[in-house]
């Protein structure tokens, strides 16, 4: 295989131009040498590659190919020296004789010129002898004096001496006296001598270079000059002959003018001012695809059950049909000015949407800000203006923060000027904290947005890193602000707005934060589950964070990577925590908001919460067991808490006033007296019975509405029944029991089951498969890499044969080439045999005469 | 006698004591002082004591020197007339049986180690006893074991008012041994048996520690050749009870037996009926026997009931018991704390065994069917996950009941047929019924149960679909299983602006809560 490769290559490196050439060479054939490869059928558009062959001439090149190259090979296999010829162009076949010696000569003379002109150091090309220039010596005009050297001072001519020494011809003049001397001695002056002359064109070259320095120098200053009177010539243009003047245009001022002013863009055709009804138009579009969305989200990918009920495909949009131009809908809070514009102009459908904008633009607005921090000590009340006639009366929670400014203005105002500016982001939780600590909330509020500010991800790369964790350690201070005794939950209800802005900035780490501290609260929580089976409930951080999570993330979706494991979460704790205390029911009945708020939207069900509101109502009632109901874990029919909420003084009942559950109860406030206690129980009980009517109205249209009331139902009969509770609480039973029975009339009726009618499987078809044929000529129905698959092993087959053909050749070759020696040698062989015969029959037919001779004699 | 201060002392005191008795039989009266520092109030020293009688005492059995067979009474054979060496050797073994009895009074020490020093010391004697018998062999050949002193051991271990659970554990490595359970069998159903008699009201920690010392018996499966013995014999003999497996079983079954038999606090049940299939049920030599202690916890209701049922089931299954009523009261355990029960994964492990006969009336399957999705409408999520697909896989065993899920032809009712009242599935008409509750589940918060609800929207697959895996999931799996799932896209997020902790106006908890 290697021979083949190689005789395969000898063929094609020197076969292709050799053929060329003798194409070129003789355009008209001798007919007899040709032969016509005849076609049956004259195909169109077939170009006919080998309609003319030349056998003759082609086996001819062969033959010849072979003989320069594989019989030379032949004949020196048994020698291990190699003689290369080195002269130039020896192998080149394209070169006469006569060009060939023609550059070998000039090869030769270049060789010999480089070598002498090392030191001629001028450029002009001068033939000398001894240094002296040979055209001066043929001239002759030069007369030897050797008499006049005493008239020149004892030294002597330049002439002279590079006639006498050679070399350095009119460099002596220099010479002293002493040196004259010593210049006897011919061999040693002279290495001297052009020693000086290179020193002395060196010298020449100097001067030339500080010449031109001075004057660019010269030049600079006249520049400098210039630019002094050019402030004073305004925006005039210089003189072109001021220009002139400079040897080398150097790139100042004007010029970059110039520069600039031809790249500067040129006015765009800008697309015309949108009308506001376009603009509105716009918007509703925008609004639509965005419900779309969530329609999507919280139907599921895969849910199919929906399609029965069309309601629940909308029940996202506030259980009303949807109006896209509503009015009464929540504004968006815009936080700067320029947005508040823009929003004015699409009042009429600024819905949410709007997020991205709505975070980049403060941003920006915030960067002009701290971009030009130097002399504005009234920042502050720069952004107080700005958020006053910025920021529309759509934003309640500013209100209250807005009327402090104006009643204690001053007062802030000193505090607020400690503040310093800028804040780098905390690295760690510990440096937050030690920003935040010992602040009051406003400052606290302060820090947060100006960290916010300072490090906003437009500013520097690694800002967003940053502020990434930022969000991860408010987090964490949220939670020690609830774990702590007197828990700041004013700093937390301003936080959660900040916590928001930054999860709109960063969604991914935002989720991944919530997600850290929720396992971090189920890990606490399964470690005493799998000890005890049960667990206390946890501490008011949990419950925030799960609030938190519930208003950064929507709640109505289908599946979500954050709110679906804080709705685990949140069962566990109706299902795991056992009530034991006043604190817990709050806990419970907070855990239960959330969890009705959740699916405020979806209207989705929750056995737990059921379950849990159950319970809550039994504690309230004396033990006995009633009948049509059962508890579930964690509560139990009797033990020491099952009477917890139960209020057996009548004059705290008659006292009672129904308000909100304080949030400090859940986070171990104590109860002062007895009637403040009894007066929390009531709340609780009236906050249950509340949120038992939010039950029975949100399930009503559930295909099991009785049965999933039927146990609630039965406990607020007894509730009703037991006359104990005041008035107020009566009325909100009896209201509830009604809405519960009304909607047990109004809710369907029964019907049976009835599965979804599935499609009938169709029956296989035996049609011929019909294939499109794009291209004749090409395979078809195989990709673009089968086909090149296909070539390539085409290709390499017809390679091969070429191989093997070429092999056999060279075989043939060789093998005729052998004969032919044999032959050679076999006919020389006769020939010297022959020359013996001849030579001894010539010796003994002497030899014959001679003895005939003899005996004739 | 002088003494050292301290145990050093005590232990030098004692060991010279020690010597003098071995060495010769006139210093016997030594002994005396041996056995008061028993007595004393030090651990440390009462340590020293034990181990210095347990040395003397297992010095005197080697040799031999301790009076052998029926004991006369002391001052009888010291006024008699008998031969000195025979005075000695029932003086020494007075001697020894009061020493025996202290050390039983020692396993209620305060001090463990006290307790754990005086078990190991009675159970060398047991050991040397066996091998150096008290009695004479009534012929030869016969099998002799220390039975008094083996069980006033048993009987300090099953101690009235300590809770004995540690020594117990300690107690667990003799019980390897064949003759050393056989015996405790044995000890442990007649002392059960006397105390239960005495008492009226038996202390808890009793039966604790019974129950702790029962269950810590385990019999071998099948006979082995090579059965370990404590008392080391010279050869076996097969006339003996104790080397065979059957004598065993049959002591095993009567003490567990007599055990049950007593009003057992309900803790206790619970723990006995765990044990009791994989430990308890297939040693008995009769385990039909079970049956009156199985029926009793069945009937109690509750938590109990449930683990009864494993019981029960291995009789029926494997022992041809005839239960009457048995899926009525099957039926009537389904109540809603089935699902928040620690036993839950058990319990619908047999329940799924139960139902998965296809020779079951279609009533009653629909009945159990209705029943459980009435229930699941107060089920956690965990459980929801496991019991919807339980249901499916009903409907799916019995086609008769594919009515509750697709009826196509019924007419439309005022109110749900079924009665969730009635204890006999027979009369529950669950089969008019349909699964609304099912239906009603669709709208469940967690998106897996509302798929799993769904299924029953279309036709149900032929295969079921098994639910062991499901059987143990506990909330906190599929709360990690939702949170490491991955979104595809960016995290959606809530477009209306936080405006606070408690949210917006109309919000409950902005309704029902402040923060002040």
């Amino acid at each position: 295989m290697g021979k083949a490769r190689l005789a395969a290559f000898r063929r094609k490196g020197s076969g292709a131009p050799a053929g060329a050439q003798s194409g070129r060479a003789r355009p008209n054939p001798n007919p007899f040498e040709v032969k016509v490869n005849r076609q049956k059928f004259p195909v169109l558009g077939r170009k006919a590659r080998h309609a003319v062959g030349q056998p003759g001439v082609s086996r001819a090149r062969a033959v010849q190919k072979r003989t320069q190259t594989l019989l030379k090979e032949y004949k020196e296999r048994d020698k291990s020296n190699v003689f290369t010829d080195k002269r130039f162009g020896e192998y080149s076949s394209s070169m006469s004789p006569e060009e060939k010696m023609m550059k070998r000569f000039a090869l030769e003379q270049q060789r010999q010129h480089e070598k002498k002109s090392i030191y001629n150091l001028n450029e002009d090309e001068e033939l000398t002898h001894y240094g002296q220039s040979l055209a001066d010596i043929e001239k002759h005009n030069d007369i030897v004096d050797s008499d006049s050297d005493a008239e020149e001072r004892g030294t002597l001519s330049a002439e002279l001496t590079a006639a006498h020494f050679g070399g350095g011809g009119g460099l002596l003049h220099k010479k002293t006296l002493q040196q004259q001397g010593e210049d006897e001695e011919k061999p040693r002056s002279r290495k001297e001598l052009i020693e000086e002359l290179i020193a002395k064109s060196k010298q020449e070259k100097r001067e030339r270079q500080a010449q031109r320095e001075g004057a660019l120098e010269l030049t600079e200053k006249l520049d400098q000059d210039w630019k002094e009177i050019q402030t004073l010539l305004a925006h005039k243009t210089p003189k072109p002959e001021n220009r002139d003047q400079k040897e080398k245009p150097k790139p100042d001022a004007y010029d970059m003018m110039v520069r600039e002013l031809g790249f500067e863009m040129k006015a765009q055709p800008s697309n015309r001012m949108k009308t506001e009804e376009e603009l509105a138009k716009e918007e509703q579009e925008r609004l639509q695809k965005l419900e779309a969305a969530r329609l999507r989200r919280m139907r599921g990918e895969d849910m199919h059950g929906d399609s029965r009920k069309p309601k629940h495909l909308s029940a996202d949009d506030l259980n009303d049909d949807f109006v896209l131009d509503k009015d009464d809908r929540r504004l968006l809070s815009y936080t700067d000015g320029k947005m508040s514009v823009e929003e004015e102009q699409s009042r009429e459908a600024s819905d949410g949407e709007s997020e991205e904008d709505h975070h980049e633009d403060p941003s920006d607005e915030n960067l002009e800000e701290s971009s030009d921090p130097d002399g504005h000590s009234d920042l502050d009340s720069d952004t107080e203006t700005e958020e006053d006639c910025g920021r529309p009366d759509t934003e309640p929670r500013l209100a209250p923060q807005k009327r402090l400014a104006n009643n204690g203005h001053k007062a802030r105002e000193a505090a607020r000027n400690e503040l310093p500016y800028t804040f780098a982001a905390p690295e760690s939780y510990e440096e937050l904290k030690s920003l935040l600590s010992g602040k009051t909330m406003e400052e606290q509020l302060l820090v947060v947005e100006r960290i916010k500010t300072c490090n906003h991800p437009s500013l520097a790369a690694g800002n967003k890193a940053k502020l990434e964790k930022l969000f991860g350690f408010l987090l964490e201070y949220v939670g020690d602000l609830a774990t702590s005794d007197t828990p700041d939950l004013g700093v937390i209800d301003k936080l959660v707005v900040q916590l928001y802005n930054l999860c709109q900035m960063f969604p991914d780490s935002a989720s991944n934060s919530i997600k850290f501290v929720l396992r971090d609260a189920m890990h606490e929580m399964e470690g005493s589950v799998e000890a005890r089976g049960r667990v206390a409930f946890p501490g008011l951080d949990v419950l925030i964070y799960l609030k938190i999570a519930g208003m950064l993330f929507p709640t109505s979706d289908f599946w979500h990577p954050v709110t679906t494991p804080a709705l685990v979460c949140m069962s566990q704790l109706l299902t795991k925590c056992p009530v034991l205390s006043l604190h817990d029911v709050v806990k419970g009945l907070f855990v239960c908001c959330m969890f009705l708020d959740y699916v405020s939207l979806s209207r989705r069900f929750i056995p737990e919460l059921v379950n849990f509101l159950l319970g809550i109502l039994y504690i309230a009632t004396p033990n006995k067991h009633g009948q049509g109901y059962t508890l579930v874990h964690p509560f139990r029919a009797s033990g020491k808490n099952s009477e917890l909420l139960l209020v057996s003084d009548e004059e705290d009942t008659a006292t009672w006033q129904r308000t909100g559950l304080s949030l400090r109860w859940a986070s171990g406030l104590k109860a002062q007296t007895k009637t403040e206690a009894n007066h929390t129980r009531l709340s609780c009980l009236a906050v249950c019975v509340a949120l038992v009517k939010h039950c029975v109205l949100l399930y009503s249209s559930l295909p099991a509405f009785h049965d999933i009331m039927r146990p609630l139902r039965a406990l607020l009969t007894e509730h009703l029944a037991n006359r104990t509770h005041p008035p107020e609480l009566q009325e909100l039973c009896q209201s509830t029991l009604s809405t519960l029975t009304n909607m047990g009339k109004q809710s369907q009726r029964c019907r049976p089951l009835v599965c979804e009618k599935s499609k009938p499987v169709p029956l296989r078809l035996f049609t011929p498969r019909l294939v499109k044929v794009l291209e004749f000529g090409r395979k078809q129905g195989s990709s673009k890499e089968e086909q090149e698959r296909k070539r390539l092993i085409h290709k390499h087959k017809r390679e091969f044969k070429g191989a093997v053909r070429e092999i056999r050749r060279d075989n043939q070759f060789l093998a005729r080439m052998q004969l032919s020696e044999t032959l050679e040698r076999d006919a020389e062989r006769k020939r010297k045999v022959k020359q013996l015969f001849n030579s001894l029959a010539t010796q003994e037919g002497e030899w014959k005469a001679l003895k005939r001779k003899k005996f004739k004699k | 006698m002088e003494r050292g201060p301290g145990p050093d002392g005590a232990r030098r005191a004692l060991g010279c004591l020690l010597e003098a008795v071995l060495a010769s039989r006139g210093e016997a009266n030594a002994v005396f002082d041996i056995l008061a520092v028993l007595q004393s109030e030090d651990s440390e020293e009462i340590r020293e004591a034990v181990r210095a009688c347990g040395r003397l005492f297992a010095a005197l059995l080697e040799r031999g020197e301790l009076f052998v067979g029926r004991l006369p009474s002391e001052d009888s054979v010291l006024a008699g007339s008998q031969g000195a060496t025979r005075k000695y050797k029932v003086w020494m073994r007075h001697r020894y049986h009061s020493c025996c009895n202290r050390l039983r009074e020692l396993l209620a020490h305060s001090s463990f180690e006290v307790k754990e020093l005086a078990l190991s010391t009675l159970m060398r004697f047991v050991q040397l006893e066996g091998v150096h018998p008290l009695e004479k062999p009534k012929w030869d050949g016969c099998y002799l074991f220390p039975h008094q002193l083996f069980k006033a051991v048993v009987e300090g271990l099953l101690s009235l008012e300590d809770d004995c659970s540690l020594l117990l554990s300690q107690f667990r490595e003799y019980l390897e041994h064949d003759d050393i359970r056989y015996h405790t069998m044995q000890a442990a159903t007649d002392i059960v048996v006397r105390v239960a008699n005495r008492y009226l009201e038996v202390p808890f920690t009793f039966w604790n520690n019974a129950f702790t010392l029962l269950s810590a018996v385990s019999l071998p499966r099948q006979e082995c050749n090579t059965s370990s013995f404590y008392v080391k014999h010279a050869k076996l003999s097969q006339t003996w009870k104790v080397v065979h497996l059957k004598e065993h079983r049959k002591a095993f079954q009567l003490m567990w037996l007599g055990f049950l038999k007593h009003e057992l606090p309900l803790g206790l049940y619970k723990k006995v009926l765990v044990i009791m299939h994989d430990s308890i049920l297939p040693h008995l030599a009769q385990p039909s026997l079970m049956i009156d202690f199985l029926t009793r916890a069945y009937d109690m209701g509750g938590a109990i009931s449930l683990l009864a049922l494993n019981g029960l089931f291995i009789l029926i299954h494997q022992h041809n018991l005839e239960y009457p009523d048995f899926y009525r009261k099957l039926y009537g355990l389904l109540d809603p704390s089935i699902f928040h029960v620690k036993y839950r994964a058990r319990f619908f492990h047999l329940a799924d065994l139960f139902l998965s006969s296809s020779h079951l009336p279609a009533y009653l399957v629909a009945a159990f069917a209705k029943r459980l999705s009435r229930l699941a409408l107060t089920a956690p999520p965990e459980a929801l996950l496991m019991v919807l697909p339980f249901i499916c896989n009903l409907l799916r065993r019995h086609p008769a009941c594919r009515v509750l899920v697709h009826h196509p032809l019924g007419h439309e009712l005022d109110s749900d047929p079924f009665d969730p009242e009635e204890g006999n599935p027979a009369e529950s008409r669950a089969l008019e019924s349909s699964l609304w509750e099912l239906q009603a589940l669709q709208q469940h918060y967690h998106p897996e149960v509302s798929q799993a609800a769904s299924v029953i929207n279309q036709a149900l697959s032929v295969s079921e679909i098994s639910i062991a895996p499901l059987l143990e999931l506990t909330a906190f799996e599929i709360f990690e299983r939702n949170l490491k799932k991955k979104c595809q896209e960016s995290v959606p997020l809530q477009f209306i602006p936080a405006q606070g902790l408690l949210g917006l106006q109309d919000d409950l908890c902005a309704q029902h809560f402040t923060l002040s």
